[in-house]
């Protein structure tokens, strides 16, 4: 596994950025539509160690600002750029670390269009190709769980249903990789 | 004069160029179409000041560094010395197990003599060392700073254990040389850094 965040992920900062100003549930696409309303740029905190990420500082700085009385559409316009920009940032340098030229886009906020368009944008400029599930399977992890689901089951392994469970507690890096060298 | 372009990274190109008669390396960080230029311009100023800083003061403190010779903060350009050894990321998985080991204990006396002077490097995988001369040289401090916090300090190794796991995922055990050395060079307490990166492996997403 190649970079992470060190403290919230991506969809639960907006989604506490969201409850913060009561934007009602899902948040996501309600900070996207108010997005692109912004206009002005509101300097946040940009937090990238190595691979991962940060999200908490920026978050409570986020909140500052509409709590003192910022346009809530120019901080939901720089909450997204500079999350999205620290996301396609990692991306990118895990990329060239890895020395991969494909990019495959996955998670709830996949479904985030001025995401999609940064990684697009980066993979473009690197000559590489881009991926990403459509809309309606990103969300909760669907399409990534599934990809996931699907090379376990090509690598030969098989489960019953009465061994399939939901746990929260599993991790990406826990996953026994099966089908690479 | 026309220069080959030696590494497209992330953030920067690097090429060989010609400074006064020497070759030399030019790192120029590059503008990023997908992110607005208030932050483009802002990270790209920032990170070239910082880099050179941080670059100048490790080499003031005896850890292997290239030799800047100069920098341009409008074009987010730093010229400097080239290294021409090999990236430790491509020679560790190849060698003896003894030798692994002990050119891991050398990262870990050059990230402790960082760490000394409060120095973090931000970034330290095995693509950011240069081996040349029986040293281990640190490159790109693009993301560094100077922090006096542990926690910092677990950070910056835990990127590396990271780098480790991912990387070199056959020899991720070589990490525990890494300590080893660090623990020899570090001047305060090595057991509380240690703990620290625990403390951050322990505190991650779902853990």
């Amino acid at each position: 596994m190649f970079g992470e965040t060190l403290d919230v992920g991506i969809g639960n900062c907006l989604d506490k950025f969201g409850r913060e100003i009561d934007l009602g549930f899902p948040c996501g696409p309600k900070i996207e539509d108010l997005a692109k309303k912004g206009t002005q740029y509101l300097g946040l905190p940009y937090s990238i160690k190595g691979m991962d990420l940060a999200f908490s500082g920026l978050l409570t700085a986020a909140e500052n600002y509409v709590r003192h009385g910022k346009r809530i559409e120019d901080v939901c316009y720089s909450l997204q750029e500079t999350t999205f920009a620290m996301l396609t940032e990692v991306t990118e340098r895990a990329m060239a670390h890895t020395e991969k030229q494909e990019v495959l886009l996955g998670g709830g906020v996949a479904s985030n269009t001025r995401l999609r368009d940064m990684v697009q944008t980066m993979a473009r400029d690197r000559g590489a190709h881009f991926f990403v599930p459509s809309k309606d399977v990103c969300v909760d992890n669907g399409a990534m769980i599934a990809w996931l689901g699907f090379l376990m089951y090509e690598s030969g392994l098989r489960m019953s249903l009465d061994e399939s469970l939901i746990n929260q507690r599993f991790r990406t890096d826990m996953v026994e990789v099966t089908w690479r060298d | 004069m026309t220069k080959k372009i030696l590494y497209r990274g992330a953030e920067a190109e690097i090429r060989l160029s010609e400074y006064m008669g020497k070759t030399v390396v030019l790192k120029q960080r590059v503008k990023k179409a997908y992110r607005i230029k208030e932050i483009d311009r802002h990270l790209i100023a920032y990170r070239t000041k910082e880099e050179a800083k941080l670059i100048a003061e490790a080499r003031s403190y005896g850890v292997s560094v290239p030799l800047l010779y100069d920098v341009d903060l409008t074009k987010g350009a730093i010229t400097m010395e080239y290294l021409a050894g090999s990236r430790v990321k491509d020679i560790l998985n190849g060698l003896e197990e003894s030798e692994r080991k002990r050119i891991c204990f050398k990262i870990g006396e050059s990230i402790a003599r960082l760490h000394n002077h409060d120095i973090i490097h931000g970034d330290i995988t095995t693509s950011n060392m240069i081996f040349l001369h029986d040293r281990i040289h640190l490159i790109d401090f693009g993301l560094g700073c100077k922090n006096s916090e542990l926690e910092a300090k677990g950070v910056d190794l835990h990127v590396l254990m990271e780098a480790f796991e991912s990387t070199h995922s056959k020899y991720a055990h070589c990490f525990d040389y890494v300590i080893e050395g660090y623990s020899k060079k570090f001047q305060g307490d090595s057991s509380a850094v240690v703990k620290k990166i625990e403390e951050i492996v322990r505190r991650g997403r779902y853990r």
